[in-house]
Parts: structure tokens; sequence; C-alpha cells
């Protein structure tokens, strides 16, 4: 009785004693137990929301602003005001006030760096009723409405996968990376 | 009691307006006027609970309804009832761990009712193998614990006001608290997953009714990160991102994506609204800062704070938070003289990274009016700044990321308001 170990119980008390060693050099080295389930492409793809500037995860699908603009007034003008000049919500176009005065009108014209934002928010969280039910036309509609509200395009000018990203906003460089490169 | 108190007026001052050397309590036991005030002598037969049996065992407790004002204080959009914030109430809270039903809360568009066994994890983009986890797979993989707060990046801003906003201390400050973190190091999930070289970014999506999403660069995420489980050894409540939320330590709380499901890797960041029309700072040139993901140095004085009366000249504990997203918190200086005297206060153990630390120091209140302040210092050599500094550098107008000092007004009647 007692604490003897057998031959084969050293050895393996030693053998835990280098891997906890080993461990203690590196300590991000455990174990994990690799649960995680394989996801096919079209899994991937049906659910893909992030629509970046360059126009990766943008959608087929087309619309204008003179489509959108009776969207705006179904789905958003109740908070965000007939023009978009805010409400309860935001105001999303109509700046006056510069960037580089007190009080500076922050709208989508005056402040978003990237048209794809447009795109990559109202699909995913509009309306706040019901969230993600409008189709690719829809959201590419009412991304074109709110772009030319604000003087950015005419009327007319389809957005789509290609065109929305080419869309150069008027405050592009207004943003100084402080963490990241 | 009564025999101490002539030796309270002729202890020395370690700085302006009566501030008294921070070890006092610790040696001499002086009892807080609050405490001392009443001494009920109220006889036992008195007091109902000592001869009627106690209620039965509960499956959860709940605080007494004694205390039930201690209340998160909502601030929600008059059109949407699930967007706003709610504030934890700092003022009434002591020690540094924030209950599990006060931490406070920032939706987008309310709190998703989860059933875990419906909620997956995907980690897709940059990778070998894109994977799916379910709750109860990732409960399965190793684990660490950390004490942390989150602050909202969006905590404080009402101090950009030009008049100093007459509200409780929680109500202007507590979009920030503090909690036990359990989950499973993101590192480990990436690392099967394989992730592609030229990867720099990850792409963070909550399961809310609006699946908001956040760009964080790979390096933190490899460096620190969880898959946030459980909240002070509880499973996450829905309000704080049940079954899973990301934990980004000393970051912004934005980051810490709530109702975790999908971890995009790419090599860009995504631009979304949240890191591009919001949380982003403009300043005085018209540009804005983007990517301001440290929280800065900082702390406030909770007791005496806003609201509250101090009911007579007597020696008072001041007592408060320090925290800082760049590590540890080294020092806390209070002045009761608006700032042209400081005085060190005493640190309570422990004093973590990224963690609110607990800081307290004896003030002996002579009835006339004074102004209490706090400033931090945290391991890197950040000190937090006066707010006339903080203005002058970024103007009035970036919203997020207000760390300056508090100063907290007490009039001769003992009344504590805000003040510049």
């Amino acid at each position: 009785m007692g604490w003897s170990r057998t031959p084969t119980e050293h050895a393996a008390a030693l053998l835990s004693g280098l891997l906890l060693s080993a461990c203690a050099a590196t300590p991000n080295a455990v174990e994990a137990p690799r649960l995680g389930q394989p996801v096919d492409g079209a899994t991937l793809a049906r659910q893909q929301l992030n629509a970046f500037p360059d126009g990766r995860g943008l959608p087929p699908g087309r619309g204008t602003a003179s489509e959108g603009a009776a969207l705006f007034a179904h789905h958003c003008a109740a908070c965000h005001g007939k023009d978009a000049r805010g409400g309860s919500a935001e105001e999303l176009a109509g700046a006056t006030r510069p960037l580089n005065t007190p009080a500076a009108d922050k709208t989508v014209g005056s402040y978003w760096p990237y048209a794809t934002t447009l795109f990559d928010f109202i699909r995913r969280a509009k309306p706040m009723t019901a969230p993600g039910t409008l189709n690719a036309d829809e959201v590419y509609a009412l991304s074109a409405w709110l772009l030319h509200i604000n003087g950015v395009i005419a009327a007319d000018d389809v957005m789509d996968a290609r065109t929305l990203p080419a869309v150069r906003m008027p405050n592009r460089d207004g943003f100084i990376r402080i963490e990241a490169d | 009691m009564s025999r101490q108190r002539p030796a309270l007026h002729t202890l020395p001052e370690v700085a302006g307006g009566g501030l008294l050397d921070r070890r006092l309590f610790l040696r001499r036991g002086l009892a807080l006027a609050t405490a001392a005030a009443a001494i009920d002598t109220q006889a036992a037969d008195e007091l109902p609970w000592l001869h009627t049996p106690g209620a039965p065992f509960t499956p959860y407790g709940q605080p007494s309804p004694h205390e039930r004002l201690t209340a998160r204080r909502i601030g929600a959009n008059r059109a949407v009832a699930g967007n706003g914030v709610s504030f934890t109430p700092l003022e009434d809270l002591e020690g540094i761990i924030t209950p599990n039903g006060l931490h406070f809360e920032r939706h987008h568009n309310g709190v998703p009712q989860i059933d875990p066994a419906r909620h997956r994890l995907v980690v897709h983009g940059l990778v070998r193998q894109p994977l799916s986890f379910d709750v109860r797979s990732l409960l399965r993989y190793p684990m660490r614990s950390r004490m942390l707060f989150i602050e909202c990046g969006g905590n404080s801003n009402a101090g950009w006001h030009g008049e100093p906003i007459q509200r409780s201390a929680g109500s202007v400050h507590g979009l920030l608290s503090c909690a036990e973190w359990t989950g499973v190091p993101l590192s480990l999930l990436l690392d099967e997953a394989g992730v592609d070289v030229g990867a720099s970014w990850v792409i963070a999506e909550g399961a809310d009714a609006g699946a908001m999403n956040m760009s964080i660069p790979l390096a933190k995420m490899r460096d620190d990160c969880l898959i946030g489980l459980y909240q002070n050894g509880e499973r996450l409540r829905p309000e704080n991102g049940y079954p899973m939320r990301l934990i980004v330590p000393g970051w912004e709380g934005v980051l810490h994506v709530k109702w975790l499901q999908r971890l995009e890797v790419t090599d860009q960041p995504v631009m979304s609204r949240n890191e591009t029309s919001k949380y982003t700072e403009l300043q005085p040139s018209g540009k804005a800062r983007q990517f301001t993901f440290t929280m800065d140095c900082k702390s406030l004085i909770t007791s005496p704070s806003h609201g509250q009366t101090l009911p007579r000249p007597d020696v008072y504990q001041l007592s408060g938070l320090a925290w800082s997203g760049h590590g540890r918190i080294r020092r806390v200086e209070v002045s009761a003289d608006g700032g042209k005297s400081w005085a060190d206060a005493a640190l309570e153990s422990p004093a973590l990274p990224r963690c609110l630390t607990r800081f307290r120091i004896p003030w002996r209140w002579d009835g006339k009016p004074a102004v209490l302040k706090s400033r931090a210092t945290d391991e890197r050599g950040n000190l937090q700044p006066e707010r006339a500094a903080l203005v002058a550098e970024r103007g009035r107008a970036g919203y997020f990321h207000y760390n300056a000092i508090v100063a907290w007004a007490v009039e001769d009647d003992g009344l504590v308001t805000h003040t510049y």
C-alpha cells in the first residue's frame, strides 16, 4: 500500500510532468476536442449577410431611386422622416452643417464612407418591425434612393452588385484609422 | 464612538479639502457617519422575524424587496421599445462585480429569445474548413475564466455637453459593468477551422433581429478573445447574449457581439454601419477617428455622487471605480479641492487587468463647498485627462470614448451635484 508506484505508473507520472511543463511553455497548447461540423458552400452562401466595400457578398438584383421612393415611404419614413431628415430615428439626408463645424450633420451623404454599408445594414436590420424580409431588389432600390436624396447618384442610376461598390461617397477619405491598418 | 470624534478634527490632511491618509480606516477602524448615526435599540421581541418561521427555499434567489430601487435605468427609443440602453446603477453597488440582473444593456432591436438547441456558431471565410458549432459541443471545449469590465464606447457621452448633466452617476456612466466571464478561447476554434495566410480581420455577427455585425482584427481575436458562455458562474443572461457572446477584453462594448452566430475570417473590415456611421468620433478638423477599440483609462467616484446628500460635516469614506482597457490600474488619486491638490486612494485587491478596480479614501468634510475628483493611471502610464484637455484635443462632437475626470460639487447643505 502507501504511495509506491509501479514502473509504469512512474513513467506515466514523469510523462505527465513533461506534458505539463510543455503546456506551461506554450499556454495555448490545450487539447481541443475538434467538434466543429463541416458546413457546405451552399449553406454558407444562403446565410451570408456581410457586404464588403469591394462588392463581395452583394447578391444578384438591381434597383433605382425611383423604385426606392415608395419603399422608403412605406417602410422607413415613419421613423426617419418623409425626406429622411430624421424623426424618432436619425437623420439620413439633408445635411447643412459641415463636418468641421459644431453640431455637424452626419448623414449618409455627408458622413458615410461606403455605399455598400447601406446594402449591408438595410438587408440585415431593416425594417425594424421585420428585419431581413426585404428582397435584394428592394434593398438595392432603398440604397439607391438614399444615395439619390443625398445627391450622390441620379434618380435612374441602377444600383447592383457592380455599380453600388463603384459609388464614390463624398466623405470616403474622412476617417483616420486609430488601432487598425 | 463619541470618544473617537475629537480625534477626527486633529488628523492631518494628506491633500487639500480634508483628504486623509488612505490607510486610516484600516489602522483606526473609524466609523462612517452614515453607519454611526443610528444605533437601534429595539427590543428583540419587537422584531417579528425573530419569532416566526422564515420563508421556504426558492429555486433562484431574488434581491430583498427593500432593495427594489437598485435597478437598471432604461433609456429606450420612443418608437422601438427594444432599441436603446439600460444603465447599471453604479452608485448603488459596491465592490467590483456587477450582479447579472444589473449588467448594462445596449440592444438595437430587442432581446432575442434563443432556443440553444437551434443556435449554431459558424466559422467561415478565409479558413481551410468552414465549421459549425452547436452549444453542447462548445460546452465540452477547454475554457478560461477572466474578470473583465465591459464598457460601451458611448458611455459617459453626456460629458461632451456644454453644461454638466444633472443625473445620477449610473445614469451617465453606467454603460459599464464587470463580471467573471467564462468561455472557450477563440484561438481554439480558429485553429480548428484553419485560418488562411493573409487573413487579418474577423467579422462577428449576432443572432438578434438585425444580425448586428462588427469587424475585429484577427490578431486580437487570437490573442485573448473568448466565446463567452458563463457570466458570474451561470450561463449568460438573454440580455447579455445567451447562449453565447464574444468577449473582447478591454475593447469597446459593441465588439462583444451578443447572441454570436457567425465569424467570417477576411482580409478587410466589412465597414458595417456600426463601424462607420456610429462608433467613430468626429474631430474638430472634420475628420473622424475610426477603429478606436481600446477603452481608455478612467475613474469615477460613486460614493458620494450626484443626487446624494452628506447628512453633516464628518469623516466619510469616498469610494469609486477605476478601469483601463490597456491593463491594470496602477494608481488612483483623489482631490477634494477641485484638482488643486491630490492624494493617493487605496486600491482594493485584486487590481486585475481590464477589470474594474475599487478605490477608497477617507475624507473629512468641514461643511464648506467642495469639489471632489478622481483620476486614474494605468500600468502603461496612461493618465485620465481633465475634461478641458480632452475637449481641447477632441472637440465636443466625438460622442464616443469620453474618459475625462468627473467632478462632483458638494454644496454647504451636503447636496452633491455634477460640475465641470
